[in-house]
């Protein structure tokens, strides 16, 4: 077999074509889903084939590509995703946020900024923000397509109802635009600010569920929320123990089993960046330390 | 003003129409008759039973004008506008703010994943409300004018007995103000001494509310109790319609002395 058998980051393409199609309309329409022809990829299902269908629909030879799975570029997730694109598309990959122009993420925004020259595509595991409410996909259909979100609230509601505050902590739904109610996929809600007037452009693939929705640049995303119970962008009120970083978002870990427990920044890119430039938290030990 | 003035002033305002028109409604299953023919007006602030045996298309009927199920033929005018000829988007906005139907089984009215607070809220936050403290006000009032107790807010229907279950969807209905409300069988599956209390409680709140309603039943006695007039349906047509009293005291089709005689007395 020769090598013009295979093509370019696995897909063939007219499945890319496909992808494509779906990707140019989900922009068109922010926020509204776009079914597509979801492919059987080399992985399960949860692992991320929506996501890495729609990066593979993207990504061109001189692309710089940067996997990360919970903030973190070293987790099972992000090196088997980083190392298949690695062998099936040849491309470069980088640790680094500022280098990386396609970012595949699962469950977090990077920390530092993003620019226009970046896309980042986010892993969905259901993209019906309606589905535990509503379970008829037709009438969630008809909900979104007649704007009827009111039942959104209900589940805000309850929450407060139940809790005293709104409780939900991640896949906290937004408003696009000011029509489609969506999904930002499970990140947490201490990103969701981060989605609106994003210079980059965002998109979110669904393998499973086979849909494909998307964020332009500079789209306006409002977090929901009640008058009286406003959305608060919610972090575990510690400094990360090995940077020292009060504004990002941290991973509580356990260290012993006396009780004893460390935060540190769940973006590991932006924690070692800072630890290069010399910044030290709580339980931090210099990088030139470590090195030796 | 003068009593000329006042007299010409009365002239030109227009009669009252209808709540409701309703012009030959049809609804067939097949070759099969779910409803034929099917005609009346409803005032606002009037109540009408429609009655008969199972099978007679009474349900047929309530859903086609509820806009649950598409009639064949015939007109529906609420308010001055067709229903039927309606965009889909503003026949549901006028079922969630106008309208209510309350079913006959609370489970289908109801969420019951949802607590009852959240329960009577929803049509609240469907038509925009976004305080919570406002809900919250708003749903102890209803619980409170329901009969159900303050404290059972934050519980789920599913923990409710099936009186309270059927009071909820009540309040649930009711909250917005709609001004038409259809009843399919409301007490049916309930025992007869929660009956008399929900009827008690339906008749009060109708009253100070002004509703239209169209009540669905087979029950004669919560006719004479609730509607102002009746009409009698078998095999999906009207059979006879008139003020309750009058078509249960003088019963003149076959079907309806039928009917009025079949009642056990205690």
């Amino acid at each position: 077999m020769t090598d013009t058998a295979y093509n370019f980051a696995y897909l063939d393409e007219q499945t890319k074509r496909m992808l494509r199609r779906a990707i140019l309309k989900a922009i068109a329409v922010p926020g509204y889903q776009v079914p597509f022809a979801s492919r059987e990829m080399p992985m399960p299902y949860g692992w991320g084939t929506g996501g890495v269908q729609v990066t593979a629909a993207c990504l061109c030879p001189d692309d710089r590509l940067k996997v990360i799975d919970q903030g973190a570029d070293d987790t099972t997730n992000a090196v088997s995703i980083r190392k298949f694109f690695q062998r099936t598309a040849g491309v470069a990959t980088t640790e680094r946020t500022a280098e990386a122009t396609v970012i595949q993420t699962r469950h977090r925004i990077p920390e530092a900024p993003l620019t226009e020259d970046q896309i980042l595509v986010y892993q969905v595991p259901i993209p019906e923000p309606l589905r535990f409410l509503e379970p008829r996909e037709t009438e969630t259909r008809k909900m979104h397509e007649l704007e009827e979100y009111g039942l959104m609230h209900v589940k805000l509601y309850e929450d407060i109802a139940r809790h005293g505050h709104i409780a939900t902590s991640y896949a906290y739904p937004v408003k696009v635009e000011g029509r489609y109610v969506m999904d930002p996929s499970p990140i947490p809600k201490f990103d969701n600010p981060k989605l609106s007037d994003c210079p980059a452009i965002q998109l979110f693939g669904a393998g499973r569920e086979q849909r494909i929705y998307a964020l332009p640049p500079y789209t306006q995303v409002v977090s929901l929320d009640f008058e009286d119970h406003p959305f608060v962008a919610s972090r575990a009120q510690h400094d990360c123990d090995l940077c020292g970083a009060d504004g990002s978002y941290l991973d509580e870990v356990i260290i012993d089993d006396l009780g004893g427990r460390m935060f540190v920044c769940s973006d590991t890119d932006f924690c070692t960046t800072r630890r290069e430039l010399g910044h030290i938290g709580r339980l931090g030990a210099p990088m030139t330390d470590e090195v030796a | 003003m003068g009593q000329m003035e006042q007299i010409a002033a009365l002239a030109a305002t227009p009669v009252a129409l209808p709540l409701l028109q309703v012009d030959g409604l049809c609804r067939n299953y097949g070759a099969r008759i779910g409803c034929a023919g099917v005609s009346f007006d409803i005032h606002a602030g009037e109540v009408l039973g429609i009655v008969g045996e199972s099978g007679s298309g009474k349900s047929t009927l309530l859903s086609c004008l509820a806009g649950h199920q598409r009639p064949d033929a015939g007109r529906i005018t609420y308010a001055g506008q067709d229903v039927l000829a309606m965009s889909e988007a503003d026949r549901r906005r006028l079922s969630r703010t106008e309208w209510a139907y309350v079913h006959q089984n609370p489970r289908d009215g109801l969420r019951m994943g949802v607590s009852a607070g959240g329960n009577v809220g929803e049509r609240l936050m469907a038509v925009g409300a976004r305080n919570y403290g406002q809900i919250r006000t708003r749903a102890h009032d209803w619980l409170g004018r329901v009969e159900i107790a303050a404290d059972r807010i934050d519980d789920r229907p599913s923990a409710f007995s099936g009186g309270m279950q059927q009071r909820l969807q009540i309040a649930r209905n009711l909250v917005t103000g709609p001004r038409l409300v259809f009843m399919d069988e409301p007490t049916g599956g309930l025992d007869v001494s929660v009956q008399a209390r929900l009827l008690d409680l339906l008749r009060g709140l109708v009253r100070d509310m002004g509703l239209s309603v169209i009540i669905v039943t087979h029950d004669l006695a919560v006719v004479r109790l609730l509607a102002d007039r009746l009409m009698v349906m078998k095999s999906g047509r009207v059979v006879e319609q008139g003020l309750t009293d009058q078509v249960l005291d003088d019963p003149q089709h076959a079907y309806t002395q039928l009917l009025v005689s079949s009642v056990l007395q205690v």
